[in-house]
């Protein structure tokens, strides 16, 4: 029997004043793995050294599979083996410490060495060296919790992802479309607008992003290069133009036009501006999405009277519907190499709307979100680990998430104004 | 906004109707003629509320008489795109209208509540528009007269979580681009 625990921790990120998002840790597993991240040793004043372990600690507690001791519930703060003794860590009940060292070199880099421990084997089972400029030492310590996660887990970590989301001011006359690390930390927005942005989707190169902008004549396309801010139109039809997915390759896109009449599924040729028409029925075609082979579409339809979800072989043309459960089935997500969607659901019976998990081999439905209210926009983490949606929350609307098995939740609160549309990147080059 | 425009042009037609008396009954090629002057002066003079705009005919004042005109939003059911039977009548009047005055056109705005997907709901909006535009064209509107756009959940007309606040939120606006 799982006993789920309730935490309601507030993870500091005050220090980075520029950091919009915090995070708020709403439920973790019972059976979280307790783990201690030593204050990392540091040489000089400069380093800033606290940043590391604050934010593998934050990482890790984050992931729900972990409970971090604080640093002033331990014993002794070592920094290399000679210092380690296992019996004081058995004693406060820890399975594995983390500890390292931070020096400055020549060219004013800083090199960090970290080291973890088994506790219970008394053995090292991870040690790395890593360097990096003053600016990157957040991006050091998310990779550093990438790899203490996938050793201890055995499933590859997503922290040093990013995330893509709108935020709005309340009167809705300002939208901006922002990227920031998986912890909220180091947003910068790439573009703002007085015309609302949505359906953010990222490029599996994690380069470019597509965006649908709604301007005063209708919505349309463009996919933006994130490191030089230019925007290229990429659909301006007649009606809509909306819901982009990049192919699995990069080359496509995805997109909605109903410039023949009512909404259906098209797909472009990025380089050659190719168009292919993919669907065509009179109901709502919209949200597609690609299976990971880039040989099938996932999309909402309308066409039964209600919107659920459908998956089209590109390659033989066979339509297959995917859900049956519920009222409302739409913008689903693949988690897991397709063997999961995640979407928004709403019960037979109406109520609200909340984030729900379909495992398509075996058919079970499960509602993932229900403390949250108005949950739309899944995304899922590129490990299919955590699953980021927007919700209504005290009339605001925010970024939550939570775990594609429900296990985890967390809320993700916005200093000022709504945010919305978020889009999980892909994993770092 | 809109209302206050239509209201204005309303007040100025049974203005100008009670200084000019009945007008001509010419044919129907006469009467366009004669309107599309009127447009162009009101255009070119742009003086608010002027009295000039003085050519105005009999059938005209009386669709401009007709006070279901005033009503240019069309509610929808959730999920819903079909045209409640309520909402008919108002729907004959500007189809009326615009079929007498061929220069007129309006943009159809169609729009959602926040509740379900952003991209379901710029579809549905979408559907919502252009339910809207078939109804007119089947009442005889030139289907060039008429444009549809879609906002869906994101230009609500009351900001609200409640069924009040959907319940407006879902619409159709007729907004009159030229009269």
């Amino acid at each position: 029997m799982m006993h789920r625990l309730l935490f309601i921790l507030s993870l500091l990120f005050s220090v980075f004043a520029k950091a919009e998002l915090t995070i708020e840790i709403t439920q973790g597993i019972a059976s979280s793995i307790p783990i201690s991240v030593v204050p990392f040793q540091t040489a000089s004043s400069s380093s800033d050294g606290g940043v590391i372990d604050d934010v593998i600690s934050n990482d890790l507690e984050r992931s729900g599979h972990f409970a971090v001791l604080a640093p002033e519930d331990m014993l002794s703060h070592p920094h290399t083996e000679d210092d380690l003794y296992f019996r004081d860590w058995r004693l406060l009940k820890q399975e594995y410490v983390v500890m390292g060292v931070i020096n400055e070199l020549a060219d004013g880099q800083f090199q960090i060495r970290y080291q973890l421990f088994d506790v219970f084997n008394e053995r090292e089972l991870l040690t790395q060296t890593l360097r990096g400029t003053k600016q990157q030492l957040r991006d050091v310590a998310h990779r550093i919790s990438d790899a203490i996660y996938e050793q201890l887990t055995g499933i590859r970590g997503a922290f040093s992802t990013k995330i893509a989301y709108v935020t709005t001011n309340p009167e809705r006359t300002r939208f901006n479309l922002s990227i920031a690390d998986s912890d909220g930390a180091k947003e910068k927005i790439i573009l703002t607008s007085k015309y609302s942005i949505f359906s953010p989707a990222w490029a599996p190169d994690g380069k470019r992003i597509a965006y649908v902008m709604l301007e005063d004549a209708g919505s349309r396309v463009y996919v933006q290069d994130i490191t030089t801010g230019k925007k290229q139109l990429i659909s301006a039809n007649k009606g809509l133009n909306s819901a982009p997915a990049f192919s699995p390759d990069g080359s496509k896109l995805a997109v909605t036009l109903s410039k023949d009449g009512n909404p259906e599924i098209y797909i472009v040729e990025l380089s050659t501006r190719k168009w292919l028409r993919v669907t065509n029925h009179y109901g709502i075609d919209t949200e597609p999405n690609w299976m990971p082979d880039g040989k099938h579409i996932i999309f909402t339809s309308g066409r039964s009277g209600n919107p659920q979800i459908y998956r089209k072989n590109l390659e033989t043309g066979y339509l297959e519907r995917l859900t049956f459960e519920g009222n409302y089935n739409a913008r689903a997500r693949l988690a897991q190499d397709g063997r999961f969607l995640v979407l928004v659901h709403q019960a037979q019976s109406g109520g609200d709307f909340h984030i729900a998990s379909l495992d398509l081999t075996r058919g079970l439905l499960q509602i993932l979100s229900s403390d949250t209210y108005l949950d739309e926009s899944p995304s899922v983490s590129p490990n299919g680990v955590m699953v980021i949606y927007a919700a209504k929350h005290n009339k605001r609307s925010i970024l939550a998430a939570v775990s594609v098995d429900g296990d985890v939740k967390f809320l993700v609160p916005s200093k000022s104004g709504d945010v919305r549309e978020p889009a999980w990147g892909p994993y770092p080059n | 906004m809109q209302n206050m425009g239509w209201n204005k042009l309303f007040a100025v037609s049974l203005l100008s109707l009670a200084i000019t008396g009945c007008a001509s009954s010419g044919g129907t090629t006469d009467e366009a003629a004669t309107t599309d002057t009127a447009m162009e002066e009101s255009q070119t003079q742009a003086v608010p509320g002027s009295p000039d705009v003085d050519v105005v005919t009999e059938e005209q004042a009386q669709m401009a008489a007709n006070p279901l005109l005033d009503q240019t939003v069309i509610y929808f059911g959730f999920d819903r795109s079909e045209i409640r039977p309520e909402f008919k009548d108002i729907l004959n009047a500007h189809a009326a209208y615009l079929v007498a005055n061929p220069q007129a056109n309006v943009s159809l705005e169609g729009h959602c509540d926040e509740r379900g997907t952003v991209e379901y709901n710029l579809a549905l909006g979408e559907r919502r528009a252009n339910t809207v535009k078939r109804y007119l064209v089947v009442q005889g509107v030139n289907p060039s007269q008429l444009e549809s756009v879609s906002y869906g959940e994101e230009r609500p007309a009351m900001v609200g979580s409640d069924d009040s606040a959907w319940s407006k939120n879902r619409r159709t606006e007729i907004s009159y681009q030229a009269r």
